[in-house]
């Protein structure tokens, strides 16, 4: 790595794939530790909840995932914006790599919610405000996969993806308001940047942990599979070419 | 500590299906979803590689 380090040094797609190969293990790691820290904290030491019950323990992954699912669109739309803006290929391969781990911490959400609500709510699902545009943002990210692969024409592709993904943020504040926008069954925002937290600080303690374990988490995936769609795009360039030959195509 | 025997864990105050039942979907998903990645990293890297092959 020769060269002055600058603030695109890594926009550059062979940096970027060897500072990722060096950081996912990290992330792995951290991803790790503090999933069992989080679990521990949730399961061993914050307390039943007086009106839930043991129900409640949903949350430790429940409200993680829920807000992973909205700001890994923002982070996708952000880097498909800037990946059609500014013609930047590696953005758009970023914002196509995350779109899956979005996906799949919406349908998180979803399915732990159901889990959640029907003990509490005495329902699977309802057509409630919070929880109708919870799932049109995991309709948001099938189609912005679905649009992005119909399209044979890479670059074309990216940009039509970024559009989708970039009208779409507009639901991203919806569902955070929704809650207060609307009478929802779903209970208002857990935890808020005004107000004192109104749960016990073990509880608090156990879902940033885990909340921290799923950024790691998503850090982490999102880079595996930048790294893929890196090699499969630049298959033809002599950097990849040279890194085959040289590692063998393991590694 | 909550749980004064393992099965009183398992059963989660009579919430078991509830609890499990997220965490497991959380965790099937989770695993999965990394060797999906891993998996079409190596796959884009024998390609690069036959390619490579091919055109020396």
């Amino acid at each position: 790595m020769n060269g002055r380090l600058t603030l695109f040094t890594f926009a550059s797609p062979p940096r970027f794939y060897w500072l990722t190969g060096k950081l996912i293990p990290w992330l792995w790691a951290a991803c790790i530790a503090l999933t069992v820290a989080g679990l521990y904290v949730g399961f061993f030491v914050a307390p039943t909840d007086a009106t839930q019950g043991e129900a409640y323990r949903v949350i430790y992954m429940h409200v993680p995932a829920a807000w992973m699912s909205m700001l890994l669109y923002l982070v996708m739309a952000f880097w498909a914006a800037i990946g059609w803006a500014f013609n930047a290929r590696l953005a758009s391969m970023v914002a196509r790599a995350i779109a899956p781990t979005g996906a799949m911490f919406t349908f998180l959400a979803l399915w732990t919610g159901a889990f959640w609500g029907k003990p509490t709510w005495g329902t699977w699902w309802v057509w409630d405000a919070r929880l109708t545009s919870e799932l049109i943002l995991l309709f948001l990210y099938l189609g912005y996969m679905a649009l992005v692969n119909a399209i044979d024409d890479t670059r074309r592709a990216d940009q039509a993806g970024a559009l989708l993904a970039v009208v779409g943020a507009v639901n991203v504040p919806i569902i955070y308001f929704s809650v207060k926008w609307w009478n929802t069954l779903h209970q208002g925002a857990t935890i808020s940047m005004t107000a004192a937290p109104k749960m016990a600080e073990t509880m608090l303690t156990g879902m940033l942990l885990m909340t921290f374990a799923c950024w790691a988490y998503a850090f982490a995936v999102v880079f595996m599979r930048t790294r893929a769609i890196i090699v499969e795009r630049e298959q033809h360039t002599e950097w990849v070419s040279e890194m085959v030959r040289k590692q063998g195509a393991g590694a | 500590m909550n749980w004064g025997s393992a099965s009183a864990f398992f059963e989660m105050g009579g919430y078991g299906l509830y609890v499990w039942g997220s965490y497991i979907a959380c965790a099937v998903l989770m695993v999965l979803e990394p060797i999906l990645a891993a998996r079409r990293h190596a796959r884009a890297r024998r390609d690069a590689a036959r390619l490579t092959e091919e055109e020396s």
